[in-house]
């Protein structure tokens, strides 16, 4: 089955299994590893990607239905909330294996574009959906913060 | 020392791919004797290794430092760490340091404190690294400077470099690129001579993690991110009980999922080829697999803990003892307390499952990249199951999304899987094996499944007069090639923490049986220190109270012994940080002190009770492992030991149903401390002149402990049938 749709802003048509969940579309057919497995069940966050802009478990959503979608990537995240997020990141150094970042930032980058100004309870329950077994929870929260307090001006 | 002007053959891969020029600086290092942990991984006699080379340092023409990292970088910072100390001894710029993962080589990389094997795990990183690495940057520096005087035709002496740029007095200067070449050339510092730390630059010092930057924008290579030309992803049917294998198969479906290459059994289950991971996924659904249970374990976690609890019932073999232990001394006592405590099997889950790439050499070897953790055993274990010379195994080892103790296995058992799915297609075309989520809940390797029994008498004067404490469960050095941990009946991991307690107990007696059985089990962040903390510090604290002793006094007024200072002092700067036991109204504060892979730390957890769990709202912690190269990377390792720690004496447990197989599966039953759910945390870390200890492991053990203390004054009951979510809600 053929399907078409945006990656990063670039038009891709595939001919895949329609089932196919898009983490691996993204990662074996398009190679954009950035994305993560972790769980395949949406219960990690590892493969959070963005469908039109909100987030999404990319393990759990099956290609077929992104006919027309508009799919980024922590390799396309782009814009002011994710340059807040990158230099918040390293300001914390907060990622430590490093493996479920990409989702994480994905998850971090989408609340603050609705919500500038997180309390820490807003990012606690925005990102309670991604977890990390290196428990780098504490500097995630406050690189959340200080991003937002950046882009808040 | 000599510099490595006509690397062996072997080598030669390595240095070409260099780009550019190469100091490769070969320290002889003394090695040092083995103590305590180390003889965890040591298996044989440290002492017999005299020299153990090590090539740590890169400077290419384009004036990037590359430092070559011994130890996989899996989260614990030793790319940052191990860079920090050469950069310091080197006056580099920071700007200018890269990190790569060092090839597998014991001769080049070996770890001193496991015996010379190359690997990681005890938390030795830093320990094993910190004079090795020092001097390789000092060595460096020393070429450079040799070859700068040479050029210039002044002394070296009139020499001095700072931020990696070389200058002279004369208005000559340079840069370390400029002069790589002529260093290669130059005669290596026989002992190069190390700055003394008012000299340090970057130690004790923060600087920028090195793998900060590609880990914030999917740039970052694990091995599953890893697709070599023509590759077949591979996974694997496994037993759903421990012990069971193949007795037969029908793979008609499964060979029906297009994509759908091959199907194979190998030692471990049946193997499926496919050409993308849906396809290999969706085959090994369509998969039948009858299993030979005959040699399996099929009784439930119950059962197995009721053999455990059994067993503890009577004493096992000494593993510590002081004094006169009796049943008199309880039955006399003015107060004593019997408890039993059950900890259950856990599973490590790093956020990447095992993983691994193999394909063949063109000449005739094999390359294989995965986070490899034990380098030594993984690439022995490889050439064996593909039936090469070592030599001919090229090891590369990735970044790793975590480990926690999963990637050093003993049996190397991944490894093998991985080279024997290769060998069983063909042994040509490249395979990358991964393990699923589900694979690694229900594939073993767990923290044992341990039982305590714990005897305390109080007397009149309100001394603890007598201590009893029986282990039981499962050693993973038993039958390993680590068996040689294995002292009169007695394994060091299971009893690690509990043999010796840093109160002084005039009558105390420490036993353990062993009791195996097939449930695969390992190592797991802290080891032994998981359950012997657990079950000390909630048991001291428990006597403390009933002698009518404050929890922190009590434990200084015991922590006596010289040797026992370094705690007391983390003890009582954790009380000073937290200001006192004293809690808000609805709240209590429980304290934990623990010494582990001789690190010191101390813990204050402060909590309350919310739908029948502990809700942890801070913590704040104390450590003391030596001089503090990266404080950062150490106060990060505390948060999260803490975190991880929590997460298991909260709320996991891997069990077996009646019939023996696995009940939990994923993250939706093996649940995880989610964000919403971790405390914040205040860590401080005490000044030290002593040598670095390592940090990976040592801030997880008081956390279960301080939590538990914290339920008791709150509860009134120390949870003992772990974890608490199920003690506390039954």
């Amino acid at each position: 089955m053929s399907i078409s749709f945006k990656v990063n802003n670039e038009q891709r048509t595939l001919d895949v299994d329609p089932d196919t969940p898009l983490l691996w579309v993204l990662r074996d057919d398009l190679r954009l590893t950035g994305t993560k497995f972790g769980c395949g069940i949406a219960q990690c966050g590892a493969c959070t990607v963005h469908v039109n802009g909100q987030p999404r478990r990319a393990c759990v959503t099956p290609v077929s239905t992104l006919d027309g979608a508009s799919v980024t990537t922590i390799e396309g995240l782009e814009g002011p909330q994710a340059d807040a997020v990158r230099e918040a990141w390293a300001e914390y150094d907060t990622p430590q294996c490093g493996y479920c970042q990409s989702g994480q930032i994905m998850t971090a980058a989408a609340l603050l574009s609705r919500n500038p100004k997180p309390s820490d309870e807003d990012i606690d329950k925005a990102l309670a959906g991604n977890i990390c077994k290196c428990a780098t929870y504490v500097r995630i929260r406050k690189a959340v913060k200080s991003a937002g307090e950046k882009l808040g001006g | 020392m000599t510099v490595m002007e006509a690397p062996a053959p072997s080598r030669r891969a390595f240095l070409a791919g260099a780009g550019g020029l190469v100091i490769a600086v070969a320290l002889p290092v003394k090695s040092r004797g083995q103590s305590g942990e180390e003889r965890i991984f040591g298996g044989g006699d440290a002492s017999n290794i005299k020299y153990a080379p090590n090539a740590f340092v890169r400077i290419s023409p384009d004036n990037t430092v590359t430092i070559l990292i011994k130890h996989i970088e899996f989260g614990q910072g030793p790319f940052t760490g191990l860079a920090t100390l050469v950069a310091d001894e080197m006056d580099a710029d920071w700007s200018q340091i890269r990190a790569e993962h060092a090839p597998a080589n014991a001769e080049l990389y070996g770890n001193i404190m496991f015996g010379g094997m190359q690997g990681t795990g005890g938390s030795t990183a830093m320990a094993a690294s910190f004079d090795v690495m020092r001097k390789a940057g000092a060595a460096a520096k020393a070429m450079l400077v040799a070859a700068a005087a040479e050029s210039w035709g002044v002394p070296a002496s009139e020499i001095s470099v700072s931020k990696g740029v070389l200058s002279h007095s004369s208005g000559k200067s340079g840069s370390f690129g400029e002069f790589a070449e002529a260093a290669a050339a130059q005669e290596a510092p026989a002992e190069p001579t190390l700055k003394t730390p008012d000299q340090w630059i970057y130690i004790g010092k923060d600087v920028p993690k090195l793998d900060t930057g590609m880990k914030s924008t999917g740039e970052a290579q694990f091995t599953l991110d890893i697709y070599r030309e023509g590759m077949l992803t591979v996974v694997v049917a496994h037993p759903v009980k421990f012990g069971a294998t193949v007795a037969s198969f029908d793979d008609k479906a499964a060979r029906e999922v297009p994509g759908v290459v091959d199907v194979k059994k190998i030692s471990s289950g049946v193997a499926i080829y496919a050409k993308n991971t849906f396809a290999a996924l969706k085959a090994r659904k369509a998969l039948k697999v009858e299993w030979d249970e005959s040699a399996a374990e099929t009784r439930s976690t119950d059962e197995i803990a009721a053999e455990r609890r059994d067993a503890v019932k009577s004493r096992g073999a000494v593993a510590g003892e002081n004094g006169t232990v009796d049943d008199s001394a309880f039955a006399d006592a003015a107060n004593s307390i019997e408890a039993e405590y059950i900890f259950p099997y856990l599973v490590h889950a790093p956020m990447e499952p095992l993983d691994a790439v193999v394909e063949r050499k063109e000449d005739g070897g094999v390359e294989v990249w995965m986070g490899s953790q034990i380098q030594t055993m993984d690439k022995a274990t490889i050439a064996e199951a593909c039936n090469v010379e070592p030599e001919k195994v090229t090891l590369n080892t990735v970044l790793a999304g975590g480990s926690f103790g999963r990637r050093a296995q003993s049996d190397a058992h991944f490894a093998r899987e991985a080279a024997e799915v290769f060998m069983a297609a063909g042994g040509e075309t490249p395979v990358k094996l991964m393990w699923t989520r589900e694979d690694d809940i229900q594939g073993g390797y767990y923290r044992p499944l341990m039982v305590h029994r714990m005897r305390g008498a109080v007397n009149d004067a309100g001394d603890i007069a007598a201590w009893e404490h029986v282990i039981a469960g499962q050693s993973f050095v038993a039958n390993s090639p680590f068996e040689g941990m294995l002292q009169g009946g007695v394994d060091a991991t299971m009893v690690e923490g509990a043999s010796e307690t840093p109160y002084a107990l005039p009558n105390y007696n420490t036993s353990a049986h062993i009791i195996n059985n097939p449930v695969t089990t390992l190592w797991w962040r802290s080891v032994g220190h998981t359950h012997t903390g657990y079950a000390v510090e909630t048991f001291i604290d428990e006597l403390l109270e009933k002698a009518g002793k404050d929890p922190v006094e009590g434990r200084l007024a015991l922590m006596t012994a010289p040797k026992h200072q370094r705690l007391a002092n983390v003890l009582k700067r954790v009380n000073a940080m937290a200001g006192g036991m004293e809690a808000p109204e609805g709240r209590a504060r429980g304290v934990a002190a623990v010494e582990s892979f001789r690190s010191y730390v101390a813990e204050i957890a402060e909590v309350s009770m919310e739908d029948g769990l502990p809700r942890v709202h801070k913590v704040w912690c104390a450590v003391d492992c030596g001089i503090p190269v990266n404080p950062e990377i150490i106060k990060a390792q505390m948060e999260g030991g803490i975190g991880y720690g929590l997460s298991a004496i909260l709320f996991n447990e891997l069990t077996l149903d009646e019939g023996g197989a696995v009940t939990q599966s994923n993250f939706h039953d093996y649940r995880s401390l989610r964000i919403s759910e971790m405390p914040d945390v205040e860590v401080e870390i005490i000044a030290s002149n002593e040598p670095p200890t390592g940090v990976g492991e040592p801030g997880l053990p008081p956390i279960g402990p301080a939590v538990a203390n914290a339920v008791r004054r709150l509860s009134g009951a120390t949870p003992r049938n772990l974890p608490m979510i199920k003690s506390l809600q039954a």
